[in-house]
């Protein structure tokens, strides 16, 4: 147990770093993410974002050649410590993706494949259910539950993947620009379902759209390749989403979030 | 300025026509007839064998002496003699099939899961055309291997009067050794074709590696897969160098493995070796052999689509 372990705070970044090879994609990052809160993450295109999400579960790790320094501490464990797990850490922290990626077996089994794995004893059709009702997809499915997961749409496909994602219990979700593939009927639909997921599950969410941004989260990070550092992306502030999004301290916040960036 | 002569004001493109009216894309027309003419090409061999093979065939089952149902069913294969039972040279096709087949899928299966999912890049770069290089050796190199050491190795530890100096096993054996790279390679191709999006998606639940590999990656290759194995199988019933020096010559009709016996392609080589006249029934028999191969590789094919389709799961 780390000596600064807050219950308020899931997971704390220190001087966190992320390499792909000799490339330092991100650079001293220092968040605190707020238990039950959804947060965003947003900037340009490339200053790192999903890098840094990913590193959150060590997703990047997956990437040959990647590497990571410094710390990101998870209800005050490292996450990056020699003895962790990382398929514990994902199991943990769970993900859904910019593309819709359901896994090519019916609605049900796309559910069921995580609890399988981590040998969920309960009922399984109970669990399938619930989950979908959570993702609000359930009405959507409930008679075709042994069609293909790929036979949905790409809106009802990300909500599956998120119901997949629910269905392991994770105690927190990491999305990364969820909605980008949807319309925005889709999109609010997701949006909604965030609001409710808040509850239960901290939220990370990095998004190219500052709208969504202002409306779901309660606090963002603002990403920018770092001065000084050759193309390294770097946190340049975090604050309540609300103080972001009307009173930014940096200027180029400012100049990002109203649209003048660039 | 080069081509400055046909640039339409300086926008780098050439002259636009007017109007839209079709254009005739001389290019396009080559490639598209030539295209057409390779996929006629190949069907056209295919069918001209199997015209071949069914006229000669036709010849030998309207000999007085032969009986279409003896020779599916009878238990000798005795030309000299008249006896046309197929089942000797089958059932030694089978058995030699069956060994290879049992050495080649589970290892090549292993091997293509290893090459595409824990092998380094480096070591995949080397292993895969060293793999491919295997395949490509001529066969006959592996029937004396078969011959020279396979065979001394299985008398060493099973014992001289159990097995024969001409055996199924020792040519099955090496049959799936050859067989393997093949299988690997084709499988190797199938599983590193799934996307990483479906591995992730994986991950991202808490999945181990095994579990990613064997509860997402090869369920979705799996038609890929299947078509590896289907073309092993083929392979194996059609391999005639290694059966011919190494398993026997003569039809014998057993299922034990240490003894000779003669497969039908093995048998093919070695009467059409000899000096055999022309519309003989010796001569005609083969063809008999060809037609029956052909349609059990055919029959393989078609049944395994069958249940590839059930079974897989499209990635789109
Ligand atoms: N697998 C990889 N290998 C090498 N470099 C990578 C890899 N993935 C990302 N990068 C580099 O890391 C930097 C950050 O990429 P990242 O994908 O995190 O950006 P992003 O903020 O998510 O961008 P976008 O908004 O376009 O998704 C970029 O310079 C990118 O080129
Ligand atoms: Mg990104």
């Amino acid at each position: 147990m780390s000596t600064t372990a807050d219950s308020n705070y899931v997971i704390e970044t220190r001087h966190l770093a992320i390499f792909y090879g000799d490339f330092k994609a991100v650079t001293d990052v220092n968040l605190r993410i707020q238990r039950h809160k959804i947060t965003a993450i947003i900037g340009p295109s490339g200053c790192g974002k999903s890098t840094l999400l990913r590193s959150f579960n060590r997703m990047n790790e997956l990437v040959p050649e990647s590497h990571a320094s410094g710390q990101v501490l998870f209800d005050g464990q490292d996450l990056y410590a020699r003895q962790v797990d990382p398929v514990e850490v994902r199991h943990r922290i769970g993900m859904v993706f910019q593309k819709p990626n359901p896994f090519p077996k019916s609605i049900y089994e796309n559910i069921a494949w995580g609890a399988r794995v981590h040998g969920y004893r309960g009922n399984m059709d109970e669990l399938v259910e619930r989950s979908l009702h959570q993702a609000a997809l359930w009405d959507e499915v409930k008679d075709i539950l042994h069609r293909s997961g790929l036979a949905l749409s790409g809106g009802q496909q990300q909500r599956l993947c998120i119901a997949r994602t629910i269905a392991v219990q994770p105690e927190v979700i990491l999305m990364d620009e969820p909605a980008s593939a949807l319309d925005p009927i889709a999109t609010l639909k997701i949006e909604e379902l965030m609001e409710e997921l808040k509850r239960n599950y901290t939220i990370i969410i990095v998004t190219h759209n500052m709208q969504q941004a202002a409306r779901v989260s309660d606090y963002t990070a603002m990403m920018m390749l770092a001065n000084g550092h050759a193309r390294s992306g770097t946190v340049i502030e975090f604050d309540e989403t609300n103080k972001i999004f009307t009173r930014p301290s940096d200027k180029r916040t400012e100049d990002y979030v109203t649209g003048r960036f660039g | 300025m080069p081509g400055k002569k046909e640039a339409a004001q300086g926008t780098g493109y050439p002259v636009r026509k007017e109007g839209l009216r079709k254009r005739r894309r001389v290019g396009e027309t080559i490639i598209q007839s030539l295209l057409f003419f390779a996929g006629f090409f190949s069907i056209f061999t295919t069918l001209g064998i199997v015209y071949e093979l069914g006229k000669e065939a036709l010849l030998f089952f309207r000999t007085p002496e032969v009986d279409p149902w003896e020779f599916l069913t009878g238990t000798s294969w005795q030309p000299h003699i008249n006896e046309f039972g197929i089942l000797p040279l089958a059932t030694s096709t089978f058995i030699t099939s069956l060994i290879a087949m049992t050495i080649a899928i589970p290892l090549g299966m292993a091997a293509a899961i290893y090459l595409s999912e824990y092998a380094s890049h480096k070591v995949r770069r080397t292993l895969k055309p060293i793999l491919e290089i295997l395949a490509g050796l001529p066969t006959i190199v592996y029937g004396y291997f078969a011959l020279m050491f396979v065979t001394p190795l299985l008398r060493s530890l099973f014992g001289n009067d159990v097995v024969q100096i001409y055996n199924m096993a020792s040519g099955g054996l090496v049959m799936g050794i050859l067989i393997l790279p093949l299988i690997a390679s084709m499988s190797e191709d199938a599983l590193n074709a799934v996307p990483r999006a479906l591995r992730e998606a994986a991950y991202g639940l808490g999945a181990t590696k095994l579990e990613v590999v064997l509860k997402v990656v090869v369920p979705a290759a799996l038609s890929g897969i299947a078509a590896a194995i289907i073309v092993g199988i083929s392979r194996a019933i059609g391999e005639t160098m290694i059966v011919a020096v190494s398993v026997g010559a003569g039809p014998n009709f057993t299922f034990n493995p240490f003894q000779s016996a003669e497969t039908m392609t093995g048998h093919i080589v070695r009467i059409s070796g000899g000096d055999l006249s022309y519309d003989s029934i010796d001569y005609n028999s083969i063809f008999a052999i060809g037609l029956l191969l052909f349609f059990i590789t055919l029959t393989l094919n078609i049944v395994s689509q069958r249940i590839v389709r059930r079974f897989r799961e499209v990635y789109e």
